[in-house]
């Protein structure tokens, strides 16, 4: 595969917070319709690769490629504002607090992006509401205030607000974790949707149910290195490395006492 | 001689005039003071220094001095540099400005209050930074002060009084010509308190009413 077919592609990300190194040379891509999950123990630096790739926390170091475009350029301050935010559009990004906007209805929390920056009529607009809050079942609470909407429903407005976009790729920082458990299958089953539509999905989570029966692919992070990568068969069954069973143990011992 | 109160109504219409001056004069430096006040709260935030400096300039200008002088400042002084305004205008201009200020420092904090999620948010989906201030951030900065904002203008309504000074026939001034008539100042500035009050009662509704229209949106 040549260099111009990976679809996400980044290359020896670095990543500093002054003396902390919290990034290492990190280096991986994903095809596209390609899922994979990011997993591993808290403060290995799964949130910040993920807020690397649209450059929502900055690399100090490597690139960062999208679909033959890099989306870290180094560029003057005004043109990387347009080009970034050009790139920005066709990444979604679902956030654990959900940070929909509480002073815009569903409809408009959804249309306010797709409005300003596609330049599309009210007409349209409403339509594509419709059409993304309907594929994640809250069209009928299109008029609703966020204030109103549980967890649960709170994150599939997020995910719908993110497909409004029609982003290329979708990042998701432990979308669930915040949630009440009986909220969390809602939210799953939306991303499971978005799975069997090939969507191309980045998915940093804590929910290795969730990572094993929806992922292609398995990455497990620690201390800012991909320690070990591949398909869940092989990455929870058979793991290679001593640090990936450790963290599954200790992670699937917990999930078992809380099964009891 | 006691108090007698049957002179009030021959000045009714004098008075009633007053009153629309009032509000006229606090619905338009209210509104001043309110865009005013974002404008100056997102230049001392954001502005480049060359715009950011006279800013705060005028606020410190704006805060240390008296309304009172503010407004002789306004307008008779402009008239040195040329710039003759209308008393009306003037006052707008000095009530308007002055709240604008103290709207602005307020406006400012919950700015900086409102959770860095929010930008983060609408810069994800590619807003750039001017976009999401203005359709994000700003939004709900104004909706959070909107209690603090409405005590300023209560405020600004009762100040407002001291556009009489520079001739601006509003309630206060009104009362006092009728006085001059009549020579009857308790009954009158008595009216007038009256009036002031029910106009307080007024806004006081209205702020209510917007508050109540944005609860949903917390
Ligand atoms: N703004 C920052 N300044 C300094 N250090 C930071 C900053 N943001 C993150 N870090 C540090 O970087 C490391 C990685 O953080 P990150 O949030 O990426 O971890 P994570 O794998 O997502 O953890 P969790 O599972 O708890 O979300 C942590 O040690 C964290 O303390
Ligand atoms: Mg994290």
């Amino acid at each position: 595969m040549t260099e111009a077919n990976k679809f996400v592609d980044i290359r020896h990300a670095q990543k500093s917070y002054g003396e902390l190194e919290v990034l290492k040379d990190i280096s991986l891509s994903v095809d596209r319709g390609e899922i994979v999950a990011i997993i591993g123990p808290s403060g290995s630096g799964k949130s910040t690769l993920l807020r690397a790739i649209n450059d929502l926390d900055p690399l100090t170091g490597g690139e960062v490629w999208l679909d033959g475009v890099q989306i870290n350029k180094d560029l003057p301050y005004r043109q990387y504002e347009k080009h970034i935010n050009a790139m920005r559009q066709q990444v979604g990004m679902v956030f654990q607090h959900f940070n929909l906007f509480p002073h815009l209805s569903v409809r408009d929390n959804v249309t306010m992006a797709p409005k300003m920056l596609k330049g599309i009529s009210d007409a349209e607009a409403n339509a594509l509401a419709e059409e993304q809050l309907k594929h994640v079942g809250m069209l009928e609470r299109i008029d609703y205030f966020p204030s109103q909407l549980s967890g649960g429903q709170k994150q599939r407005v997020a995910i719908a607000r993110a497909l409004a976009m029609k982003p290329k790729l979708m990042l998701f920082d432990e979308a669930t974790s915040a949630l009440d458990p009986e909220l969390v299958e809602e939210v799953n089953l939306v991303m499971k949707r978005l799975a069997e539509e090939h969507m191309t999905m980045i998915i940093v989570t804590h929910e290795m149910d969730f990572a094993a029966s929806v992922c292609d692919r398995v990455i497990f992070m620690d201390k800012g290195v991909v320690v070990e990568e591949g398909p869940p068969s092989v990455v929870f069954q058979n793991p290679t490395e001593e640090r990936t069973r450790e963290f599954l143990r200790k992670h699937l011992s917990q999930y078992a006492e809380g099964a009891k | 001689m006691g108090l007698d109160f049957s002179v009030v109504p021959g000045y009714l219409d004098t008075i009633l005039i007053g009153v629309l001056w009032t509000i006229a004069i606090t619905v338009c430096s209210a509104i001043l003071s309110f865009f005013g006040g974002i404008l100056f709260a997102v230049t001392a935030l954001y502005a480049p220094w060359i715009l950011r400096l006279p800013v705060r300039f005028f606020a410190w200008l704006f805060m240390g001095t008296p309304l009172l002088l503010q407004l002789f400042l306004i307008y008779f002084g402009l008239v040195e540099l040329g710039i003759d305004l209308p008393a009306f205008v003037a006052g707008v201009i000095g009530l308007g400005l002055h709240f604008a200020v103290y709207n602005s420092e307020l406006i400012q904090t919950a700015i900086l209050a409102v959770d860095k999620g929010q930008m983060e948010a609408a810069r994800t989906l590619g807003c750039s930074r001017g976009q999401a201030l203005r359709k994000v951030v700003i939004p709900q900065a104004v909706r959070d002060v909107i209690p603090p904002i409405g005590n300023n203008m209560i405020a600004l309504l009762k100040d407002s009084a001291l556009v009489s000074v520079i001739g601006v026939s509003e309630l206060t001034l009104s009362s006092q010509l009728a006085i001059g008539r009549t020579y009857r100042p308790f009954e009158f500035y008595a009216v007038a308190a009256l009036f002031y009050y029910i106009v307080n009662l007024g806004m006081e509704a209205v702020l209510r009413k917007i508050e109540r229209k944005t609860a949903l949106s917390r």
